[in-house]
């Protein structure tokens, strides 16, 4: 029995609508079988708080006197991006301060910003007749600025990989400090909770669905870049590696401190963690089937980071349930597990956007466009050409 | 007996010294050594935890100085701001001892005082800067 997106936002607004976080709903179908739990529940929601590199904010300062069309810019001694009109800008969270380097970057800023600091906004110019100021030094608030929303081209993988290092150096990634000779092992997803892992096939998150970004209410504003709908998927249709992504926009303004969080990873860079949430509706049997999977049935690739090439070797597949355990075995040898990111502030943001709809703060938008889906699109590699290509 | 750890910097040139064999024959000190980096011509580090007899003890420590190590007291705890981590676990992937782990069921950083070397590497990985050494 289906139900529709207009039903689910009818018992929505009417405060019948039955919501539960994808762990919840995984126990209940567990208890009462799938067929029962399709029938009761009409939302399931999900949440990820992972470092998200590809992150950031367009920010308006508003127009000094005199005017000035700022070129080079640095806010708290971060460099901001000079090439859109006068006083916008793009700040990324991974961009390193001139003077503290990664460990203050971009996302650092947006964290100040988030928290009401003052930041201190510079910027050169080489000076115009609509734009005489050469010059400007001056501190600004989250508050004072017109715009500030965040725009971020890839958020919340769907999936990710197990990184592991058998050579004899230590290394430090984006996955954090890998030790030698399968010394350890790091992982990133929130699993059984991870939004695009409980809608395998996109058929309810596109275009246009309302989301949470960081504590506000957001959306998806188009497929996230790297958006891989072609990769190697199991028996439930669940990607086994990285494979879609979406681009998401939300307001700064209504961020959250508690939901985005500044990061540095030593020897590698800033990045931020951004919590993602996306509500599910229950349309069917199909789509319940997978938001019934648990972290025993989702798995992931194992890659060996100690070879620095694009493509890098895979040493077997490895289940949620497995990982999250704290041990693995790769080829025979039990190695430590460590996530990076936070299972703790997944469940809270599951947990917050189960109370949002329930509270009817939130409503479901069906999506405007469907993502790219499953043998439409793969990831292109970039060849380095000595010549011009015809 | 008294029983304290030390963090013993070694200059590149005193990197080979057999200071375990002095203290233990000279002044009847039990060194136990929880963790090193040493290599001829580099600077070294150790962590030393020492047991002895009160007056050995100083004696043993002057003489570690006197070989121009320094000696400084070790880090006796791991300090985590809460406000800052945000329970990652990213510290749990380098830690070789087991003394932080998570709790697979509630997420939550677990940390077992008596198994932590303070090695520094969750203070290093830590991306919130959120674990410092205290002393």
């Amino acid at each position: 029995m289906a139900k529709t997106w207009e039903e689910i936002n009818a018992r929505i607004a009417s405060g019948e609508a039955v919501v539960m976080t994808a762990e919840e709903f995984g126990v209940l179908a567990a208890d009462e079988g799938l067929k029962a739990a399709a029938k009761k529940v009409d939302v399931v929601t999900t949440g990820t708080f992972g470092p998200m590199c590809s992150s950031g904010v367009v920010l308006n300062f508003g127009h000094s006197d005199p005017p000035i069309r700022m070129g080079e810019i640095t806010i708290n001694d971060v460099e901001a991006y000079g090439g859109l009109a006068a006083v916008d800008t793009y700040l990324g969270v991974t961009q390193p301060s001139r003077t503290k380097g990664i460990e203050y970057g971009g996302a650092h800023v947006i964290e100040d910003l988030i928290r009401g600091k003052a930041v201190r906004l510079r910027a050169q110019s080489a000076g115009t007749d609509c734009y005489p100021r050469t010059e400007i030094d001056t501190w600004v608030t989250l508050d004072d600025l017109n715009q500030a929303y965040f725009f971020n081209p890839r958020n919340a993988y769907q999936n990710y990989a197990v990184a592991v290092n058998t050579s004899d150096r230590v290394i430090h990634t984006y996955l954090g400090t890998l030790l030698p000779h399968l010394g350890n092992a790091t992982y990133c997803s929130a699993g059984a909770l991870s939004p695009l892992l409980n809608d395998p096939t996109y058929r309810t998150i596109g275009v246009g669905s309302r989301i949470f970004v960081a504590g506000a209410a957001g959306y998806v504003a188009w497929e996230g870049t790297q958006h891989n709908p072609n990769q190697t998927r199991d028996e439930n249709g669940v990607p086994v590696a990285p494979a879609g992504t979406l681009a998401v926009i939300a307001d700064l303004k209504a961020a959250s401190s508690e939901f985005y969080s500044a990061a540095t990873f030593t020897g590698y860079g800033a990045s931020a963690f951004v919590g993602i949430g996306v509500p599910i509706p229950v349309l069917d049997e199909e789509i319940a089937a997978t938001l019934a999977l648990t972290d025993a049935d989702i798995t992931a690739t194992v890659i060996d980071y100690g070879v620095a090439r694009r493509s890098r070797p895979a040493l077997g597949r490895v289940t949620y349930a497995q990982l999250r355990s704290g041990e693995i075995e790769i080829e025979g040898k039990k190695v430590q597990t460590g996530p990076i990111s936070s299972i703790a502030k997944a469940r809270r943001i599951a947990a917050e956007l189960k109370t949002w709809i329930t509270e009817h703060k939130f409503e479901l938008v069906q999506p405007l466009q469907l993502l790219p889906q499953p043998g439409s699109q793969g990831v292109k590699p970039l060849d380095i050409h000595t010549e011009e290509a015809n | 007996m008294p029983r304290k750890r030390f963090d013993l910097t070694f200059p590149p040139n005193q990197a080979t010294k057999p200071i375990t064999y002095h203290l233990v024959k000279d002044y009847d000190l039990t060194p136990n050594i929880l963790r090193a980096q040493i290599q001829p011509g580099q600077e070294g580090r150790m962590l030393l935890e020492i047991t002895g007899p009160k007056e050995s003890f100083d004696a043993g420590v002057a003489f570690l100085e006197q070989e121009g190590i320094t000696v400084q007291p070790a880090a006796t705890d791991i300090k985590l701001d809460e406000d800052a981590c945000v329970l990652c676990g990213l510290c749990t992937a380098v830690c070789r001892p087991g003394a932080l782990t998570m709790s697979a069921e509630t997420g939550a950083l677990l940390f077992d005082k008596d198994k932590c070397v303070y090695c520094e590497a969750c203070v290093v990985a830590c991306p919130r800067r959120a674990i410092t050494l205290s002393f």
